[in-house]
C-alpha cells in the first residue's frame, strides 16, 4: 500500500560499485528495489558524474546528487521541489562532513548510529527540521576519540538534553553562551574564475564566483558589520540568513550576528560584461597532419593582468584525442603525465617565473594508417593567486558592537580558477 | 570504537543474541544492543522479532536510548500493530514531561506510526502540545496533524485539528507559522477543493512578516503557498513583490527559484509601463544566472525553469546568452539543455556569438551533444533569418568534415532551411548528393529523398538517384518508404517521359508487396490520382507547402502559463502539466496566471490560452433535438452535404457513386481501403435502395454534419469534433482529431459514460501514429449497444472521456436517435395495425415538418435510408397518409403516421410508442 507523501520519503546512498550501504525511511518503507531506475541510468551514462539528477519511475522519482562519489539518492512520491530536495541533499553532506571531517562510505558507516540520528533530526515526516550545524550538534554531540572513551567509561551519551537554545531564538544559526578566550573573526575572500578562451586567444566568457567565508570565535552575541571599498561590484548576491538584508539593501553593508564557528556568509558572481581580468594566457600549436603518424604539441604559458602577483600551483590538463597512442614531450619545468588509456595528458607546472616562461613541446604518436583526429583537445588550466581578489573586491573595515572585548580580526584574499578552458 | 563493530555480527543466531542483550538488566548493554538493532535495520535487514524486546527498553531517562527506540518504532510499528498499542502509554506521558524536547519528541514519534488502531489514543496529547506553551512542541505538532490527516483525514476534521492549525498561522512564532503552512499545505493537497489556505489579505500579509524571520525550509512552504494567492489588483501585487524580492538574494537556491515563481506570477497582474515592473525584471536576471554556478544538479534544475522564463519573458535574460555557454566538462544533461536555451535566446544581435559557439560544440567528442548542436544550427537559420544564410554554410563546412552523424544531422536540417527559404540556397543540393552513400540512418534518408524529390528538377539525375534507394525499399524503414513514394511521383510528375517506369515500380512495390497500411493507402491514392486525373495530381501532390513555422518546440501557451505558476516544481523540469505525472493525481486544480487588473475594477476571468482552437464554438451543441427536429433533418439531407465522403471524393475519381467497385485499373482488391470510402457516398437519392432492400446492405442513412465537441481549448490543444453514422448496420462514431497543441500526442483511448442506449466502443480507438501539432486524423469507432444503461437527460446524451499522453478530457455530446433504428424495423402489416391501435392516446405525440419539397414517395425512400419503414400508404383526399414503423436497438418499437398534401411542404407527423412484450 501507498501513502501520499509530501517531500522527502526515503533516502539511499549508493556507492560507486552501486551498491546501497544505507537506507533511511521517513514514512513508510520503499523496496530498496526502487534503486534499480537509478542503476539503470547510472549504467547508460558514460561518466558517473552523467547520471541524471531526476529520474521517474512508475510510483516515484529519484532525485540523486554525487559527492565525494557517494551517490545520494533521495525518494520522493509526489510534487516536491527538486531544489529542495536537492539542497537538503546538500546539508546532509556538509553536516556528515562537518561532523566526521571526511563524507566517505567508510566514515559514515563507522558512524551509522550518529548518522541515523543525524537524519531522524534533519527531517521530520519528509519537513527539514533542524538543518544548521550548530543546532545540530547541540543535538547531537559529533564523535570524537575522547568522546567515545569518556562516553564508554562513564555511560553518558552523545545525545544532548537540552533544548537547543538556537532552535526558536531571532538568530537561529547561533547558540548561546558561547565562550572562548581568545576571539577571534577571520574572514576569506576567495574568487574562481570561469573562463571559456578561444583558439586565437579572445576570451569568450569569463565569470567570477566569490565567496567569503568566515571563521568566527567569538563570545556572547556580538553584533558585526563589514564594509566594501568598493561595494558597487557586488550586484548579484547570495547572503546567509544571518545578513540583515535591509541594511545591504540601503547602506551596502553587511550587518550580523555571526553563526558560531565555519560559515559562509556570502556569495556572488561578477559576470561577463564588467569585463574580467584574464591572468594567465597560453600559447599553443597542436596539429595533426593527414597521413602522417605523428601530431606536434607546443605550449607555453605565461602572466597576464595578475595585478603584480604571482600565479602558483598551475596545472594544466587536456584530454587528447582517441587517436593519440603516445606522447614524447619536453617541459621546460614541473612533470608531466599522459595516460594513454584514458588520454589524459596533464603537465604540473608549479609557479610561473615571468622571466622564464614555462613551456611543454614535442610530439605525439598517433595510430598508423588512421586517419587524423576531427576533435580539438580543450585545455583545462588551474592555478592559485595569493592576497588578492580578481575581481578588486576589498574589504573596508570589520567593526564589532555589542560585546566589550576586542577580537583579532583577519582578512585573506584568494583567486582560483574555477572552469578555465582554453580551446585550441 | 567505532559503529562499524555493529555489522559484523552475521553469524547464526543474531537475533537469539541480541534479544538476551536487550534484555539485560545493565544499561550500558542493552543501549548498545539497541544501536546494534538499529545498524541491522539501517543496511535493510528484518529485525522485527526483537519489537516486544525493543519497546520494553522506551522507558527510560536516557535520551539517546529512547530516540533509539523511537527510531526503531516508527520503522516496525505498521507491521506489528498490536504490540506497537504497548507503547501508546509511554508516549502520553512522554507528552507531559517537563522537558519540551522530550515532548516535542513524543508527538513526533507518535505520528510516524501509522497505525489505525493508535490514532485515537494520539488525539488528546496532540491537542495539549498544539497549545503548548513552547514553540519548539506547537511546531512539531503542526506537522504531527499532516501526518495524523495521512492515516486518518475524518478524525482529523472530527477532532477540530484542521481550525487549531488555521490559528497557528497567526501564531507569534514565524517557525510556528512556517510549519503550519507546511502542513495546511500539505493537507491541501489531498483536498484540493477545500478552502483550507483560506487566503486574504490579512493572513498574506502574516505570511509575508513570518517569511522575513523563519528558515529557509519554511520561507520554500510559505513562498509556495503565497504563489496561489491571487492579489486583488496590481497595487497589492506589487507590494507583495516587493516583499518578496530580497528572497532573491538567498544562499538557498530552492527559496530563490520559489521566490522567482512568485514573481514571474504576479508581475503578470502589473502594467508594464510601470517603473516598478522594469526594476523587477532586471532584478530578476542576477538570481537566474547566479544558479548556474551552483553544483550541476541544481544548475540542471535550474536551466529546465529557466528554459519556461525564457519562453514567457524572453526580455529578463537577453544580455545573458554568455553564461549559457557549454564548457566542455559539463555534464552532458546540462549541456543539453544550455543548447536549448542558446536557442531560445538567440537573435539578430547574439547570432554571430551563437554561431561560432555551436561551431565549436560540433567537433566535440560527445555524439549526442554534437548531434544536438549540429541540429540547434538549423533552428537558429530559422528562427533568424539574416543568419540563414551564415547557417547554411557553417552547416556546409561541417558536412565537408564527413563525420558520417554530422553529415547526416546536416541533411536534416537543411531540409527544414529548405521549407522555410524556398527556392533561396538550392545551390548547395549538389554536396549534398555527394554524401547520399553515407547516409545510413532513417530520417537523414528520409530528408535527402524529400530534398531530391522536391527538386527533382534541378537534379539532372534525380531519378539515378532515387532509383538507388528504390533497390533496397522492403529494407527500409516506413519513414523512408512513404518518402521515397511520395519522391518518386513528384518527379514523375515534374518529368512524365522519363520516369514512367520507376513510378510503376514504386507503386506497385507500396500497394501490391507492402504490409503497411500506410504506405499502401498513399500508394494507392497517388496511383488513383494519376490514372485519373494527372492534372489534380499535380494540383496536390505539387502544392504549396505552409512555410514551417518559426520554432516547432515552443511549449503551448496555455500549457505554458500552468508550468509558469508551477517553477520549480517537478512538474517544472518535465514540462508537463502536474496531472500528467503525478501519482494518483486527486484533482489537480490547474493553475492559471491572473489577469491584469486595475486597481478599480473587479477581478476579470483570465482570458488566457486563446492561441487553441480559436474558432471552436464555445458552447457544445447543447440543444436537444426534438422528434421532430431530428425528422425534418432526415428529410432534409439534401440540403446539409454529407462530410466526410466529400472530402475524399476529388481523390477517388468521380465514378465511385455509380458503383462500390472500385476502378479495373486496380489490381488488388481495395480491401485497405478507410471503412468511410465503403459506404455509398453522395448523399443523392440515386444512391438509396429500393423499399425492399435488404437488411445489411450499406444503407444511405442520415448523417448530421461534424460539429465540434471539444475544442482545443479545453483540452490542452486536442480538438475533437465528429458525429454518428449507421453504416451497414453498424453504429459508428465518426471522429476527427485535430492536434492544434505544439507537442505530438500519442496514446489515444476512449471511453464512455453510462447511457440511455448502453452505447459501448465496440473495439479500441484506432490512433496508430503519433499525432503531430497541426495534424488531423480521422477515425471510425464502431459502437455496440450492449454497454451499462443509465437514463441519460436528454436522453441523447452521451459522455465521452478521451484519454491521450498529455491528459483525460471529457466532453459530452448528442446522437441522433436515428443511429439506433435497427435495419430489421419493418413490421408486419397486421401487427402493425393491431399495435397502432393498441398505443394508449397519451403517449402519441404530433408535430409539423417544415419546409419540405418531397413528394410521399421521395420521402418514403429517403426515411428507408435510415431504417424508417413504410408499412402502408393510404391516400385521402389528397393528402398522402404514410404509416411507419422504427425499431430502436434496445427493441423498443415507434410507429408514426405521415401526412403529406401534394403543394404543401409542411408535413405533419404524429408517433407513438409502446414498449414490446
Amino acid at each position: 500500500m501507498q501513502f501520499p507523501a509530501k517531500m522527502i520519503h526515503s533516502l539511499f546512498l549508493v556507492n560507486s560499485s552501486g551498491d546501497i550501504f544505507l537506507e533511511k525511511h521517513w514514512k513508510s518503507v520503499v523496496s530498496r528495489s526502487v534503486c534499480d531506475y537509478f542503476f539503470e541510468a547510472q549504467e547508460r551514462a558514460s561518466e558517473p558524474e552523467n547520471v541524471p539528477p531526476v529520474i521517474p519511475t512508475p510510483h516515484h522519482y529519484l532525485i540523486s546528487v554525487l559527492r565525494h562519489r557517494i551517490y545520494f539518492v533521495a525518494v520522493i512520491q509526489s510534487e516536491v521541489p527538486p531544489l529542495f530536495v536537492i539542497e537538503f541533499l546538500h546539508r546532509v553532506v556538509d553536516t556528515f562532513q562537518d561532523y566526521f571531517g571526511v563524507c566517505t562510505e567508510a566514515a559514515i558507516k563507522d558512524n551509522v548510529v550518529v548518522v541515523y540520528e543525524l537524519l531522524e533530526e534533519m527531517l521530520d515526516n519528509g519537513f527539514p527540521l533542524a538543518t544548521e550545524s550548530n543546532i545540530l550538534k547541540e543535538l547531537i554531540k559529533p564523535p570524537t576519540i575522547l568522546r567515545t572513551v569518556v562516553n564508554t567509561i562513564t555511560g553518558s551519551t552523545n545525545v544532548g538534553e537540552q533544548l537547543p537554545t538556537g532552535q526558536l531564538s531571532v538568530v537561529p544559526w547561533r547558540r548561546t553562551g558561547v565562550k572562548y578566550t581568545n576571539n577571534e573573526a577571520y574572514f576569506d575572500v576567495v574568487e574562481e574564475i570561469d573562463a571559456i578562451i578561444d583558439k586565437s586567444g579572445s576570451t569568450i566568457t569569463a565569470e567570477i564566483q566569490g565567496v567569503i567565508d568566515a571563521c568566527v570565535k567569538l563570545t556572547g552575541m556580538p553584533d558585526l558589520t563589514l564594509s566594501f571599498m568598493n561595494p558597487r561590484l557586488l550586484d548579484d548576491v547570495s547572503f546567509h540568513p544571518c545578513v540583515r538584508f535591509k541594511r545591504w539593501e540601503a547602506e551596502r553593508i553587511l550587518s550580523f550576528i555571526p553563526p558560531d564557528g565555519n560559515f559562509r556568509l556570502l556569495s556572488y558572481h561578477v559576470s561577463c560584461q564588467n569585463l574580467v581580468a584574464i591572468p594567465v594566457y597560453v600559447k599553443h600549436n597542436i596539429t595533426f597532419r593527414e597521413g602522417s603518424s605523428q601530431g606536434r604539441f607546443e605550449l607555453t604559458l605565461g602572466p597576464k593582468q595578475t595585478m603584480g602577483k604571482g600565479l602558483e600551483a598551475v596545472l594544466i590538463s587536456s584530454q587528447l584525442p582517441r587517436g593519440v597512442l603516445n606522447t614524447n614531450l619536453n617541459p621546460s619545468q614541473g612533470t608531466y603525465n599522459f595516460d594513454p588509456v584514458t588520454k589524459l595528458l596533464s603537465w604540473d607546472v608549479g609557479k610561473i617565473n615571468p622571466q622564464k616562461l614555462p613551456s611543454l613541446k614535442g610530439s605525439m604518436s598517433l595510430q598508423a594508417g588512421a586517419s587524423k583526429p576531427d576533435e580539438n583537445p580543450t585545455i583545462n588550466i588551474q592555478f592559485k593567486i595569493q592576497q588578492s581578489a580578481l575581481s578588486g573586491l576589498k574589504v573596508n573595515r570589520l567593526d564589532m558592537y555589542g560585546e566589550k572585548y576586542k577580537p583579532f580580526k583577519g582578512i585573506k584574499y584568494m583567486t582560483k580558477a574555477g572552469k578555465f578552458q582554453v580551446r585550441t | 570504537m567505532t559503529d562499524s563493530k555493529y555489522f559484523t555480527t552475521t553469524k547464526k543466531g543474531e537475533i537469539f543474541e541480541l534479544k538476551a542483550e536487550l534484555n539485560s538488566d545493565k544499561k550500558e548493554k542493552k543501549k548498545e544492543a539497541v544501536k546494534k538493532v538499529i545498524a541491522s535495520m539501517t543496511v535493510g535487514k528484518d529485525v522485527s522479532a526483537l519489537f516486544p524486546d525493543v519497546v520494553n527498553c522506551m522507558q527510560t531517562d536516557n535520551l539517546e536510548l529512547k530516540k533509539l527506540v523511537y527510531l526503531y518504532l516508527m520503522n516496525y510499528a505498521k507491521s506489528q500493530p498490536d504490540m506497537a498499542i504497548m507503547a501508546v502509554n509511554t508516549f502520553v506521558k512522554d507528552c507531559e514531561d517537563p522537558n519540551p524536547l522530550i515532548r516535542a519528541l513524543a508527538v513526533r514519534t507518535m505520528g510516524c506510526i501509522r497505525v489505525d488502531k493508535i490514532t485515537e489514543y494520539l488525539c488528546e496529547p496532540l491537542r495539549k502540545c498544539l497549545k503548548d506553551e513552547d514553540p519548539y512542541v506547537r511546531k512539531t505538532a503542526a506537522v504531527c496533524v499532516a501526518k495524523l490527516h495521512d492515516i486518518n483525514a475524518q478524525l482529523v476534521e472530527d477532532q477540530g485539528f484542521l481550525d487549531t492549525l488555521k490559528d497557528l498561522i497567526s501564531d507569534s512564532n514565524p517557525m510556528v507559522v512556517a510549519n503550519a503552512v507546511a502542513a495546511l499545505s500539505e493537507i491541501a493537497e489531498s483536498h484540493p477543493n477545500s478552502n483550507l489556505l483560506d487566503l486574504n489579505p490579512q493572513s498574506i500579509n502574516k505570511l509575508l512578516t513570518a517569511l522575513n524571520e523563519c528558515t529557509e525550509w519554511g520561507q520554500i512552504f510559505i513562498l509556495d503557498c503565497l504563489a496561489n494567492y491571487t492579489p486583488r489588483d496590481d497595487r497589492e501585487s506589487q507590494s507583495i513583490c516587493e516583499r518578496v524580492t530580497p528572497r532573491l538574494s538567498h544562499a538557498n537556491s530552492a527559496v530563490v527559484l520559489s521566490a522567482v515563481k512568485v514573481l514571474m506570477k504576479f508581475m503578470e497582474m502589473l502594467p508594464k509601463d510601470l517603473d516598478y515592473y522594469g526594476t523587477l525584471l532586471k532584478k530578476l536576471a542576477p538570481p537566474l544566472v547566479t544558479l548556474l554556478s551552483a553544483e550541476p544538479e541544481l544548475q540542471y534544475v535550474a536551466l529546465r525553469n529557466i528554459n519556461l522564463i525564457v519562453q514567457k519573458r524572453p526580455e529578463i535574460l537577453k544580455h545573458e546568452m554568455k553564461v549559457f555557454f557549454v564548457k566542455y566538462n559539463d555534464p552532458i544533461y546540462v549541456k543539453l539543455e544550455k543548447l536549448d536555451i542558446m536557442i531560445r535566446l538567440a537573435s539578430q544581435a547574439n547570432i554571430a556569438q551563437v554561431l561560432a559557439e555551436l561551431k565549436e560544440y560540433a567537433t566535440e567528442v560527445d555524439v549526442d551533444f554534437v548531434r544536438k548542436a549540429v541540429r540547434a544550427i538549423g533552428r537558429c537559420a530559422i528562427k533568424v533569418e539574416q543568419s540563414a544564410e551564415r547557417c547554411v554554410s557553417t552547416l556546409l563546412d561541417l558536412i565537408q568534415t564527413k563525420v558520417n552523424y554530422v553529415v547526416q544531422e546536416a541533411i536534416v536540417v537543411i531540409k527544414d532551411i529548405f521549407r522555410k527559404y524556398p527556392n533561396k540556397y538550392e545551390s548547395v543540393i549538389a554536396t549534398l548528393c555527394e554524401n547520399l552513400d553515407s547516409l545510413d540512418e532513417p530520417e537523414a534518408r528520409a530528408a535527402m529523398i524529400w530534398i531530391v524529390g522536391e527538386y527533382a528538377e534541378r537534379i539532372d539525375n534525380a531519378d539515378e538517384l532515387l532509383e538507388s534507394f528504390l533497390e533496397g525499399f522492403h529494407d527500409e524503414s516506413t519513414q523512408v518508404q512513404l518518402q521515397l513514394l511520395t519522391a518518386i511521383v513528384k518527379l514523375f510528375l515534374k518529368k512524365p517521359t522519363e520516369t514512367q517506369e520507376l513510378v510503376q515500380q514504386v507503386l506497385s512495390l507500396a500497394t501490391q508487396d507492402s504490409d503497411n497500411p500506410d504506405l499502401r493507402d498513399r500508394g494507392y491514392i497517388y496511383w488513383r490520382l494519376l490514372s485519373t486525373d494527372p492534372v489534380a495530381a499535380k494540383e496536390v501532390v505539387l502544392a504549396e507547402k505552409p512555410l514551417i513555422s518559426e520554432e516547432t518546440d515552443l511549449i503551448e501557451p496555455t500549457l505554458l502559463e500552468e508550468l509558469i505558476c508551477h517553477i520549480g516544481t517537478l512538474a517544472s523540469v518535465y514540462h508537463k502539466p502536474p496531472s500528467a505525472f503525478v501519482e494518483g493525481s486527486r484533482g489537480v486544480m490547474h493553475k492559471r496566471l491572473p489577469a491584469r487588473t486595475g486597481s478599480g475594477e473587479g477581478t476579470e476571468c483570465p482570458d488566457v490560452g486563446n492561441a487553441a482552437g480559436g474558432s471552436a464554438p464555445e458552447a457544445a451543441p447543447s440543444i436537444i433535438p426534438s422528434q421532430g427536429d431530428l425528422l425534418g433533418d432526415l428529410l432534409n439531407l439534401d440540403l446539409a452535404p454529407p462530410t466526410t465522403p466529400a472530402v475524399l471524393l476529388p481523390l477517388l475519381g468521380g465514378d465511385i457513386g455509380g458503383s462500390p467497385a472500385m476502378g479495373a485499373g486496380f489490381g488488388a482488391a481495395p480491401a485497405v481501403m478507410p471503412a468511410s470510402l465503403n459506404a455509398p457516398v453522395g448523399g443523392g437519392l440515386g444512391d438509396l435502395f429500393d423499399l425492399g432492400g435488404g437488411v445489411g446492405m450499406p444503407m444511405g442513412a442520415y448523417i448530421p454534419p461534424k460539429t465540434v465537441w471539444l475544442p482545443a481549448m479545453k483540452a490542452k490543444g486536442l480538438e475533437i469534433s465528429g458525429t454518428f453514422a449507421r453504416r451497414a448496420g453498424v453504429i459508428q462514431m465518426e471522429l476527427v482529431l485535430t492536434n492544434k497543441a505544439m507537442s505530438v500526442m500519442t496514446d489515444f483511448a476512449i471511453q464512455f459514460n453510462r447511457n440511455s442506449f448502453g452505447l459501448a466502443p465496440a473495439g479500441p480507438l484506432q490512433v496508430l501514429t503519433p499525432l503531430g501539432p497541426n495534424q488531423t486524423i480521422e477515425v471510425s469507432l464502431p459502437l455496440s449497444t450492449v454497454g451499462p444503461v443509465m437514463k441519460m437527460d436528454p436522453l441523447n446524451n452521451l459522455q465521452v472521456a478521451v484519454k491521450n499522453n498529455i491528459d483525460v478530457f471529457y466532453f459530452s455530446c448528442q446522437y441522433p436517435i436515428s443511429m439506433l433504428f435497427v435495419e430489421d424495423g419493418k413490421m408486419e402489416r397486421q401487427v402493425f395495425l393491431a399495435t397502432w391501435k393498441d398505443i394508449p392516446n397519451d403517449n402519441e405525440s404530433q408535430f409539423q415538418i417544415q419546409d419540405c419539397h418531397l413528394n410521399s414517395e421521395a420521402a418514403s425512400n429517403k426515411l428507408q435510408g435510415s431504417n424508417i419503414f413504410t408499412i402502408a400508404k393510404r391516400t385521402v383526399e389528397g393528402q398522402d397518409m404514410l404509416y411507419m414503423s422504427i425499431k430502436l436497438s434496445n427493441g423498443i418499437w415507434v410507429l408514426a403516421e405521415l401526412k403529406v398534401q401534394a403543394g404543401n411542404p409542411n408535413y405533419t407527423v404524429s408517433s407513438g410508442t409502446r414498449r414490446d412484450r
